[in-house]
């Protein structure tokens, strides 16, 4: 049986992570290749990376370090930030990503999933959407969650699943940075909605809020979060001990 | 030394870190005479059936490989590696594969649960089937371990030549073998510890 996946996620800015990072045993903590392959080893299912440069010189040192950390874990890896074009994703598959993850390039280029897809396979586009209520309604947000699209969010990931996206991560800006717990109801109607698989991202602040997760949403595939891993919070093996006690079934 | 064949598919560079890691010397080439002087071939593959056999063939390495297969020379197909090492797919329209296993690939479509997801993605625990010895290529594995599978079509009617299995509301093929010639559904070089262990198995066949 498919196990559900736990998944690290690593905003990498100037060649170092970024958001607090806390771990013993680590003798560079802020080091993407360093902290990659420490979860490659401690359970972690896949890694994400996200790129936050800011400009083209803090771009090629990510690359390079991709290439790196490409070269050193021997799970799945999915390159997300900045993706707007073919080329980007060209750039990021030849150092060593498996999947490339689009957010904001999707909303403004509305071939991007389509031709990526065409050119890599489903597998490998996945459609990352941040979204928000906005007067009762899911709406899609972009530029990191400013932006209100006025789009539909279960209408937009219909359309990128239609398009060939082959995995849908739902970031909740409604309970992102809470802690409180991933947004049941809001990853149940996208979940509901699609057949490809749904990651949920967003609000997880304990071991709990990830049992609930698989609880109330047994279909869905996999949890991503960042902080509560990375402050050494909640670790990959404690959490998926938790888990399969419960009776969820995790690659332990 | 370990030749992995470059025929312009999917992410090779994972499998050769994957051969540094575990001390296996290997080359990723296209060079015809290089994959000759091979101790073991391995064909990776991601995306189309149907482009990949194409360029396979339009490089003419599709014949060094039924050459070397024909010699005895171990070869291991990953992903769509291993589809490619069957008679025929059916995606995306009818396609010849290699023959080096009997069989065809067909879409999983239809053959597992409406309610389960396609592409089956993620980590699934490899069967090995009671009724046979266990597989060379396995021989590190235990029962149940789980491995990294990314696909929406799977090798059917080649129950001869299955090494291993996967549950996913249906039983799929995971790897197959006939004399030298393996193949593997799932991708080692994505798969941990336990992918690492099976590439070293393939290295000491």
């Amino acid at each position: 049986m498919i196990t559900k996946r736990i998944i690290p996620c690593l905003d990498v800015r100037s060649g170092r992570v970024v958001k607090g990072v806390n771990f013993e045993g680590l003798t560079d903590v802020s080091s993407p290749v360093e902290l990659g392959r420490y979860y490659s080893e401690n359970g972690a299912d896949e890694l994400v990376f996200y790129d936050i440069t800011a400009s083209f010189e803090e771009r090629q040192l990510f690359t390079d370090i991709l290439r790196e950390v490409a070269s050193t874990i021997f799970i799945p890896l999915t390159v997300g930030g900045g993706i707007n074009t073919l080329e980007d994703f060209d750039r990021v598959l030849k150092c060593g990503a498996d999947k490339v993850s689009v957010n904001s390039g999707a909303i403004r280029s509305p071939n991007l999933i389509a031709e990526a897809a065409k050119r890599y396979g489903d597998q490998c586009v996945v459609l990352s959407v941040d979204i928000k209520r906005v007067g009762g309604r899911f709406h899609v947000f972009a530029k990191g969650g400013r932006e209100d699209t006025g789009l539909d969010a279960i209408e937009w990931i219909k359309r990128g699943e239609a398009a060939g996206a082959g995995e849908i991560v739902v970031n909740s800006i409604d309970t992102d940075g809470v802690k409180k717990g991933f947004d049941i109801e809001m990853l149940e109607a996208v979940n509901e909605a699609v057949s490809v698989p749904v990651i949920a991202s967003g609000g997880a602040g304990s071991i709990e809020d990830f049992i609930t997760l698989f609880r109330e949403i047994p279909t869905i595939d996999a949890g991503l979060a960042a902080s509560i891993f990375h402050f050494g919070e909640v670790s990959i093996s404690d959490l998926k001990a938790a888990l399969a006690a419960d009776g969820v079934n995790v690659r332990l | 030394m370990i030749a992995i064949i470059d025929y312009g598919v999917g992410n090779i560079f994972s499998l050769y870190s994957s051969f540094k890691y575990i001390g296996a010397e290997a080359v990723l080439t296209s060079d015809p005479e290089e994959i000759r002087a091979a101790d073991k071939i391995i064909l990776p593959g991601v995306g189309a059936f149907g482009d990949a056999a194409e360029k396979l063939r339009a490089t003419g390495l599709a014949d060094v490989v039924l050459e070397q297969a024909a010699a005895g020379k171990p070869i291991l197909g990953i992903c769509l590696g291993m589809q490619l090492l069957f008679e025929k797919s059916y995606e995306y329209g009818a396609h010849d594969g290699l023959g080096l296993i009997k069989g065809r690939v067909v879409t999983m479509d239809g053959v597992v649960p409406e309610d389960y997801k396609i592409p089956h993605i993620g980590w699934n625990g490899l069967h090995f089937p009671e009724n046979r010895e266990k597989s060379p290529l396995f021989k590190y594995i235990r029962e149940g371990e789980c491995v990294y599978f990314v696909h929406s079509y799977f090798g059917a009617e080649c129950a001869d030549s299955v090494i291993a299995a996967v549950e996913y509301g249906a039983e799929l093929t995971a790897a197959v073998s006939s004399g030298n010639v393996y193949g593997v559904q799932f991708h080692p070089e994505k798969s941990g510890q336990v992918g690492m262990k099976i590439l070293k198995a393939f290295c000491e066949l």
